[in-house]
């Protein structure tokens, strides 16, 4: 099959591969670039533990076709701390108790940065709006809303 | 179109573990020569906790810090045996294994140390810092890690122990069909409130309280983790999950999460949650389990507050719309109950 050379920004760094047609996105990131924070769960856009950041938007990347990356900055859950330092919604998912057997959290806090990066003191119904296309089966969620609205207020009392 | 609300309570009496085959569970624990030690389990931590549990039971028990535990699990190969994760065993079970494994390591801990500080083990107790000491002379003291070290190049012991915890096999008595199913019981009470739409059948949960008894709480952040989560999901069974929804032939029932129900995150409710801690006289640390429980109350107490809404007694789970529609539809319109 003829491959197609694909370059985007993963992390901040500049990768460069090929591809075949057809391929989605979780797979080059999971299985080229051995990035796997995102979580293969469903594979047909029903569970959001996928979820990456595409130039600063949530996307569901088993359902976003590799090539349509290109010359995009595409953001996972790998590259949201800063050197040793958690990243502020990572940190209040720990204090939280936000997470049990942990597989929906990479989708979680990437759709919860999604969030905060756009509106930085969200209300509690546009966190529930942001996660629900987020399915956690252990938390019943409470626990998630509230880290992510914890994680807010932290931000506003350091800024 | 009316939405009526109602409110409906239910108890429980929860078994800890269950009693086929005694319902065994063992654990191994050592130490390694820099003074640290490692709880061998094949018993499966799914996130509930179960590793930080057992790792504050070794801690405690043996009298060290609980950093300077490591509990390695889910290895069936290598691992001793654990009959498994489930019916809410596993603080009390594996808790139970590992304690009774590091008071075995913690005797020869004690033994290795008085050879070393030439006096009787009798005499000496742990602080919990990670030193052992004469009892009322704490200057008489040595680190777990020298105790350690000389076991293992000059005394040449292994500090160790083995633990498992079984429950008597209790037999039906053929004159009364009496038995004894369990040692332990964990206790829960759940009130919702609800509310019914006529027209659609659709329920809303509104609000749910709870007081759960469940021994003693040995780490509350885990317990009050596990109630949320498992309260979330006795209302998904009671309402939402289930694999044959759609009528009226199974082949048009979900095959993925698109199509099974679940409640997501617009759909729960303020759940005020009560502790009450009663330690069990058998558990570890008094610990029993709020594992499985957690989540059962909650079904017939939505099934009751639906029925104190609009007067259907619904039978089957999970109470979708269609259900409390074609209830409300037989008996000719919502039947309030009077008593609130």
């Amino acid at each position: 099959m003829t491959k197609t050379p694909l370059q985007f920004r993963h992390n901040g760094r500049e990768v460069a591969l090929f591809v075949d047609g057809g391929t989605n996105l979780l797979v080059v990131l999971r299985e080229m670039l051995g990035d796997v924070t995102p979580k293969f769960g469903c594979g047909q856009g029903g569970c959001g533990a996928c979820t990456v950041l595409i130039d600063g938007e949530a996307h569901l990347s088993c359902l976003t076709l590799a090539e349509t990356v290109e010359g995009r900055a595409v953001e996972t859950l790998d590259g949201i701390k800063t050197g040793p330092n958690l990243h502020p919604l990572q940190q209040a998912f720990a204090e939280g108790f936000a997470a049990q057997c942990g597989y929906c959290t990479p989708g979680m806090l990437m759709a919860a940065k999604a969030l905060l990066d756009r509106i930085p003191q969200p209300s509690r119904e546009q966190v529930v709006e942001a996660i629900s296309g987020n399915i956690c089966r252990c938390t019943g969620y409470e626990p998630i809303i509230n880290a992510v609205l914890a994680a807010a207020a932290s931000r506003r009392a350091s800024a | 179109m009316t939405r009526h609300r109602g409110r409906g309570m239910a108890a429980i009496n929860y078994p800890i573990g269950m009693n086929l085959g005694g319902d065994p569970s063992q654990a191994l624990v050592h130490s390694n020569p820099s003074g640290k030690f490692t709880v061998a389990l094949s018993s499966i931590d799914l996130g509930q906790g179960m590793k930080s549990v057992t790792r504050q039971i070794c801690a405690e028990t043996l009298g060290v810090p609980v950093e300077d535990v490591y509990v390695d699990t889910a290895d069936s190969d290598t691992g001793p045996h654990c009959m498994g994760s489930f019916a809410s065993r596993g603080t009390h079970r594996v808790g139970n294994a590992v304690m009774a494994a590091a008071k075995e390591a913690r005797g020869v801990m004690m033994e290795a140390a008085a050879e070393e500080l030439e006096v009787n083990a009798a005499d000496l107790e742990t602080d919990g810092r990670g030193n052992i000491h004469v009892k009322g002379a704490p200057h008489r003291a040595i680190s777990v890690k020298d105790v350690a070290i000389a076991a293992q190049f000059r005394q040449g012991k292994t500090i160790s122990g083995r633990g498992i915890f079984l429950v008597p096999l209790s037999d039906v008595d053929p004159e009364t069909g009496e038995m004894s199913p369990a040692t332990c019981y964990a206790h829960a009470c759940l009130v919702a409130e609800v509310e019914v739409d006529d027209e659609t059948g659709e329920v809303g949960v509104i609000r749910m309280d709870s007081a759960y008894e469940l021994g003693r709480a040995l780490n509350p952040r885990l317990v009050e983790q596990q109630l949320v989560g498992g309260a979330w999901m006795g209302m998904s069974h009671a309402l939402y999950e289930t694999t044959e929804p759609y009528y009226p032939d199974p082949r048009q029932g979900p095959r993925d999460f698109v199509e099974y129900l679940m409640p997501g995150p617009g759909d729960i409710c303020p759940h005020d949650i009560a502790v009450l801690e009663r330690p069990a006289p058998d558990g570890p640390f008094g610990g029993k389990g709020p594992g499985e429980m957690c989540a059962n109350p909650v079904l017939p107490a939505l099934a009751n507050a639906i029925f104190n809404a609009v007067g259907v007694r619904i039978d089957e789970l999970p109470i979708t719309p269609e259900k409390v529609l074609r209830a409300i539809r037989a008996q000719g319109g919502a039947r309030p109950q009077t008593r609130r």
